[in-house]
């Protein structure tokens, strides 16, 4: 669509400004510089208006950060990061160096090494939420890809299972959020527990509103297989997994991809609510504790949380993309 | 059942649609020896699918039956190889893979690794397609891609070779070029051939005998002709032979004399047949028969 866009119905202006550059950079660099120059120059005017617009919105934390205190904060917040790095790193060594002293006195002696204390800095919370989004998206994976080979499989139990994925597809994940926390706390129980319960809940939530689109997809594109290859694989009396596995999976890897792709969004989106509610670490604790501590800054801080979200949110995107240019067949 | 080899007794389907059911087929027999080319002609909707998809395993006849070999046909297997219309590979997997997938099933156990390998090439070479091995089938022709079909089937050591209309998705050049391929082939390995067509002159080149069958509904056969001529056959040297043309002029004449009208009820449960037959229709050289134009007659002649 963009390239119809681009070649086919160019405004008078467009032309002026391909001619323009063509004419400075020659024919393959003014290719490049075409597919960079568009965006960078929407990018420009949306920070404009940002710049321009944020000061007339007031609150009671101040005036709306434009994009300088949101690039200030960043520094900042990049700056606690390595200091709260330091710290723990000093932290370590004055224990190695206090153990090494007591080994000496007495060799026989215990020793351990705490972890440091200190609260998780921004991007420390960016890597909790990458953790909690990829495990909760691989158990919706693991759950709904299955599932949908048997539904695509199978009419009588498409019928039976479909009035139930319709009803709970549209469900919100803040609905599902209180059932999770008591569930998982009335069933997790352990004394050295392997998670924190804070991460179970939000893993769950995360799958129960993820795996949706990847199970509707996969049943589709199964139900879906070409009826003259279905007849090949009778022909070759293909065993039943076999049949799956040379037949069904491989026709059906474009649909099942795409269904994965709009489950990851959805399971990034989901994620930030399902933190901020649940007061698990992650990106959406770090929105709400701002939020929560209301100094002057936070709402510059706020807004790198929204833009580090985004941003996170497209590379995500873009990894689904080169995988499935891998994987998928037609790609 | 002392020569035939394939039998196919008193067949009749019927299908269940809303209307209460609709019968196809009725009291169709047929008898084919070992070796024989045998080609089903009719009119769109007369049932020469289903009539291959019985012998297939594909569909149960709802009466008779069909015999292969002294057992009957219940379900599909790899002794009745299907050339499907539309090539019908994996498009997922490259040339070599999908002959491999067939020879992989039929002999994972009689052929060892390398035995297996030499077969899948030398199909391939048979159909002249060892240029191609690790292209997929969205990269080749559609010419090229039936040639593997074709290999595919051969590649199966099918005791019949069941084709639906093969070469009627592709341009009359590449037809006649196929069809020189398949009567080599065929020649060759003298295998028995049951083969859909809507070209009566790739039916008198072809067969050994033409099966001509009713139009629907509760089609059967309506006439058999026997076709003597030499092999090896030239399309060239044939096009004006008086035993080519007498032949051709009886298929002619039993299409669109006798059977012209062509069936009003055509089966719901058979629409792919029927959409594939419309298809094939559109790329026809202009001789084949066409059952939609009003006129046919006039066309031929």
């Amino acid at each position: 669509m963009t390239t119809l866009s681009q070649t086919d119905s160019l405004s008078s202006g467009q032309r002026w400004l391909r001619a323009l550059i063509e004419k400075l950079f020659g024919q393959n660099l003014a290719e490049t510089f075409r597919q960079l120059l568009l965006p960078a120059i929407g990018i420009a005017l949306f920070l404009g208006f940002w710049h321009l617009a944020a000061p007339q919105v007031q609150t009671s934390l101040g005036a709306f950060p434009g994009p300088a205190d949101v690039l200030e904060q960043s520094g900042q917040l990049w700056q606690e990061h390595s200091n709260q790095r330091d710290r723990a790193a000093q932290f370590v060594t004055m224990q190695e160096e206090r153990n090494e002293r007591i080994l000496a006195e007495n060799p026989g002696a215990e020793v351990k090494i705490r972890d440091y204390p200190g609260a998780p800095t921004f991007i420390d919370q960016i890597f909790t939420s990458l953790g909690t989004v990829l495990a909760g998206f691989v158990l919706a994976t693991i759950i709904a890809v299955p599932l949908g080979i048997i539904i695509g499989l199978n009419r009588h139990f498409s019928a039976a299972i479909n009035p139930l994925i319709q009803i709970f597809k549209p469900v919100s994940p803040l609905a599902w959020l209180p059932l999770v926390t008591m569930v998982v706390s009335a069933t997790y129980v352990s004394d050295d527990p392997m998670f924190e319960k804070s991460f179970l809940t939000s893993m769950i939530t995360v799958t129960l509103c993820s795996l949706w689109p990847t199970l509707i997809n996969t049943s589709v594109g199964v139900s879906a297989v070409n009826p003259d290859l279905l007849n090949v694989s009778k022909v070759l009396q293909l065993s039943f997994w076999t049949h799956v596995r040379k037949v069904v999976l491989p026709s059906s890897v474009p649909m099942i991809f795409t269904g994965l792709r709009v489950s990851l969004g959805i399971a990034w989106m989901v994620l930030i609510a399902a933190e901020m509610l649940a007061q698990s670490p992650g990106l959406g604790k770090f929105v709400w504790d701002e939020f929560q501590n209301g100094s002057s800054e936070s709402l510059s801080r706020i807004m790198v949380a929204v833009l580090a979200i985004g941003f996170i949110g497209f590379l995500l995107d873009r990894i689904m993309l080169l995988i499935q240019k891998r994987v998928a067949w037609n790609e | 059942m002392s020569k035939s080899h394939l039998e196919l007794t008193n067949v009749q389907m019927a299908f269940d649609t809303k209307d209460g059911p609709f019968v196809a087929l009725e009291n169709v027999d047929l008898k084919i020896r070992k070796g024989e080319f045998v080609s089903l002609i009719g009119h769109s909707g007369c049932g020469k699918s289903t009539v291959l998809n019985i012998v297939a395993g594909l569909l149960q006849a709802t009466r008779g039956g069909c015999v292969l070999d002294g057992h009957e046909v219940n379900t599909p297997g790899p002794e009745r190889a299907v050339v499907f219309q539309n090539h019908s590979l994996m498009p997922w997997l490259t040339v070599y893979e999908n002959v491999e997938l067939a020879v992989q099933q039929v002999f994972r156990k009689s052929m060892s690794r390398a035995e297996r390998k030499e077969w899948i090439l030398h199909n391939l070479k048979l159909v002249n397609m060892d240029h191609a091995l690790d292209k997929r089938p969205g990269e080749i022709s559609g010419g090229m891609a039936q040639r593997v079909g074709i290999a595919r089937a051969l590649a199966m050591k099918p005791s019949v070779l069941l084709m639906d209309e093969p070469f009627g998705a592709l341009d009359a050049l590449t037809r006649a070029h196929l069809q020189d391929s398949l009567m080599k082939i065929q020649q060759d390995l003298n295998s028995t051939v049951i083969m859909i067509t809507h070209d009566v002159d790739e039916a008198v080149l072809l067969s050994d005998r033409i099966v001509m069958m009713t139009n629907g509904p509760a089609a059967t056969i309506g006439e058999e002709l026997h076709i003597e001529l030499e092999r090896p056959r030239n399309r060239v040297t044939l096009a004006d032979h008086p035993e080519y043309v007498r032949y051709r002029q009886a298929v002619l004449s039993f299409l669109y004399e006798k059977q012209r009208f062509p069936g009003k009820g055509e089966d719901e449960q058979d629409k792919p047949t029927a959409e594939a037959e419309a298809a094939s229709q559109e790329d026809s050289s202009p001789d084949v028969d066409n059952e939609h134009s009003e006129s046919p007659v006039r066309r031929i002649a």
